[in-house]
């Protein structure tokens, strides 16, 4: 009697699927909301962001190159989180998102400044987000300007002339032309995702409640989860409608190159769509009525498009900041959008962005469904 | 526990709070096979409320007993699958169509044969030229069939029905009762809630309840005769005046006018006797009758209102 089953799932899910043919005004917003956003959102906003997380490769062991290090230490721009040995290593941790740069210090580094030769220095970026790396850049130049005004002195003073001792190269990742769309496009679809989805099953449950229709459902052998499930069902088809076309204007409007695999991105979208409707399914079960649902989807939206790195870059934030934004799936759906389809990241690449959401999906759904009470009391 | 076999509701003590206030007060209520059993009182009595802890929709507070042989506190998932519930306010889905809805619920009940099941009931109710009419623009009187053809689809052997003829016009409302009778007669046990007397006086027996307590039960008749009422009919010229004299003299409960003619009424037969004898003028004619089901249940609101608030 306890048990789940299939028909009373499936009949929930054709009557919802009824009632949102009929719904026509929220279906038409289901559509037409990504489309303004991408219109709205088609310009980036910039900022500054600091402590971007840095790798260094030296080759050299000699004075010079310490110095450089220690002034990049000093510097609010970068932040070093690591020293790779190797070439493999470097490039696994700009893959992986782990760091933003890597600085490559050449061998014979120290000697050759001596030598008045201008070595280069070669930072790699992770361009993906331009609006993180731009500042970043323009501080790294004025560092390697000056930062060994103080050891070239006496005689080695004309080391310093001709545009400074060090050469820099810059070498970007992923999105070498700095175009912000390309970065925010690709996060749109987080953003349309989490404000729809988390609306739509917000209303879902208020809904039967204020029109009375709750009070024969109940009546009926129904059970919490065939409700839940049956109400979230429908709307993933919603979300991949939305994920579809804010892709195609991706292509074909902004030409966001897609390098990774659209069959990646798909079922990973699943769980991010469901992640959101099981959200806005435990309002809907907290909420009275059918604007406190409204109320509470925004109040989870706000903080999702402000601290998720959509607004502003990640790792620009203060440190609460980026603890909330960890909890928050669309910043974990962000970095995964991003890297498959900029980065061309497999399952192994998003593996450490994709768990989070599971988890996130199993305590809302469980919340939910403890939350929805059997009776009218 | 012990329960009757022809016993379909056997509950005691059933007490529902809602705060402080007590809106259904330790009600022991038996209902057999096949019976029709009205149950009434005023507006805010706990009709409703009784109702949904029989089928599970709240949780008693205090009190026992049985629902179709299965325990109403711990068996509510069971009983469910037995019983048809039809709601004071339409519930069904206004922006489904009638068949839709009635599709809904034989699929969420498992109806064997769930598509001739849909075709049987619209046929029965005859709804089937309205089948792909959407629920939420029916009249009033069309939604109640809907409802009714709903929750008899999955066959229940135990229908609840609250408040189903409440702005219905009379042929559907004929029509209706002799649905129920019909039901009856097969075997369905059917517990309904009304305002309306002359629907109380096609139960086979009912329960008065007020402020949340039961006050009487029984067949009409056994209704009637407990509440023990007397009952004066005057006709003639000057009624109101008549019946402004009458108001408030000892024994004298109820004084109401019924078209050409005042009722009068009281429970101490003595008093009231004296009270009309007061009164007595030539230009009218005075004569006893027997009370009516009216007269009694306002009688028992009107000495519930002294006991209980
Ligand atoms: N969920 C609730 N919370 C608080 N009070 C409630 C609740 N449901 C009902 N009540 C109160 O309980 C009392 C009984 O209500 P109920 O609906 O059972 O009466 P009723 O006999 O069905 O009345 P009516 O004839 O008007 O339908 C009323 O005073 C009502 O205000
Ligand atoms: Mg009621």
């Amino acid at each position: 009697m306890k048990r789940f089953t299939f028909h009373r799932l499936w009949a929930m899910v054709l009557k919802e699927f009824i009632q949102m043919r009929r719904d026509r005004v929220t279906f038409g917003m289901m559509v037409g909301i990504p489309l303004m956003q991408l219109m709205l959102f088609g310009f980036a906003i910039n900022s500054d962001p600091r402590h971007l997380p840095t790798a260094i490769r030296s080759a050299d062991q000699g004075p010079f190159s310490r110095t450089l290090v220690a002034a990049l230490r000093h510097s609010d721009y970068f932040q070093i989180v690591a020293e790779a040995e190797t070439e493999a290593e470097a490039a696994r941790l700009l893959q992986f998102g782990e760091v933003q740069f890597v600085i490559n210090i050449p061998e014979d580094f120290t000697r050759r400044i001596l030598r008045g030769e201008r070595p280069a220095v070669l930072i790699e970026a992770d361009a993906t987000d331009p609006a993180a790396t731009g500042p970043a850049l323009a501080a790294m130049r004025a560092i390697a300007d000056s930062v060994l005004d103080r050891d070239l002195t006496g005689p080695l003073a004309p080391l310093r002339a001709r545009g400074g001792a060090i050469e820099l190269r810059l070498h970007a990742h992923y999105n070498p032309e700095n175009i912000t769309q390309y970065n925010v496009v690709p996060g749109l679809m987080g953003v349309v995702l989490t404000m729809t989805m988390v609306i739509i099953t917000g209303l879902a449950i208020t809904r039967e409640r204020e029109r009375g229709t709750m009070e024969n459902l109940l009546a009926t052998p129904v059970r919490p989860f065939e409700v839940m499930v049956g109400k979230i069902l429908p709307f993933i088809l919603v979300g991949y409608i939305q994920v579809t076309l804010i892709l195609l204007a991706a292509r074909f409007i902004f030409g966001v190159p897609m390098v990774g695999s659209l069959l990646l991105l798909y079922p990973v979208a699943l769980l991010f769509i469901a992640a959101n409707l099981a959200v806005g399914i435990t309002f809907s079960t907290l909420a009275q009525n059918q604007l406190q649902a409204v109320q509470m989807a925004f109040f989870f939206f706000l903080p999702s498009l402000l601290l998720s790195g959509f607004m502003f870059p990640f790792r620009g934030m203060p440190e609460w900041a980026q603890w909330i934004g960890s909890g928050l799936p669309l910043t974990h759906f962000l970095r995964i959008v991003r890297g498959i389809l900029l980065k061309g990241n497999g399952l192994g690449e998003i593996w450490p962005e994709l768990w989070p959401i599971a988890l996130f999906l199993v305590v809302a759904m469980t919340v939910a469904v403890k939350r929805y009470r059997q009776t009218l009391d | 526990m012990s329960t009757a076999p022809d016993l379909v509701i056997d509950v005691t003590g059933v007490t529902k709070k809602f705060g402080d206030k007590t809106v259904v007060n330790a009600i022991d209520l038996q209902v057999r096979r096949g019976e029709i059993y009205g149950f009434l009182g005023p507006n805010g009595s706990g009709k409703t409320t009784f109702i949904r802890m029989l089928c599970g929709l709240l949780t008693p507070d205090a009190g026992a007993g049985t629902c179709l042989g299965l325990d109403v506190r711990t068996q509510q998932a069971a009983i469910k699958l037995q019983v048809g519930y039809m709601t004071q306010r339409f519930s069904y889905y206004e922006d489904l169509t009638i068949r839709e809805n009635l599709d809904f619920v034989a699929r969420i009940y498992g109806v064997p044969g769930r598509r001739a099941a849909v075709e049987r009931s619209l046929e029965r109710l005859g709804l089937q030229h309205r089948s792909h009419q959407l629920a939420g623009q029916l009249s009033g009187g069309w939604k109640q069939r809907l409802a009714l053809a709903a929750c008899l689809i999955h066959q229940p052997r135990l229908l609840l029905l609250d408040e189903p003829t409440a702005g219905v016009d009379p042929k559907a409302r004929r029509d209706f009762w002799e649905e129920i009778h019909r039901l009856a007669a097969d075997g369905l046990t059917v517990l309904i809630t009304t305002h309306y007397m002359d629907e109380a006086e096609r139960c086979h027996r009912l329960a008065y309840l007020a402020y949340g307590n039961l006050l009487a039960r029984g067949t009409v008749a056994d209704v009637v005769a407990a509440a023990r009422l007397n009952t004066w009919v005057a006709t003639g010229p000057g009624l109101r005046a008549l019946a402004d004299a009458l108001r408030g003299r000892p024994g004298v409960e109820q004084v109401v006018p019924f078209g050409n003619s005042l009722h009068v009424s009281g429970r101490d037969a003595a008093l009231l006797d004296r009270a009309v004898a007061e009164r007595r003028a030539p230009e009218h004619e005075w004569r006893r009758i027997e009370a009516g089901l009216e007269h009694v249940f306002i009688s028992l609101m009107e000495s519930a209102e002294d006991n209980f608030t």
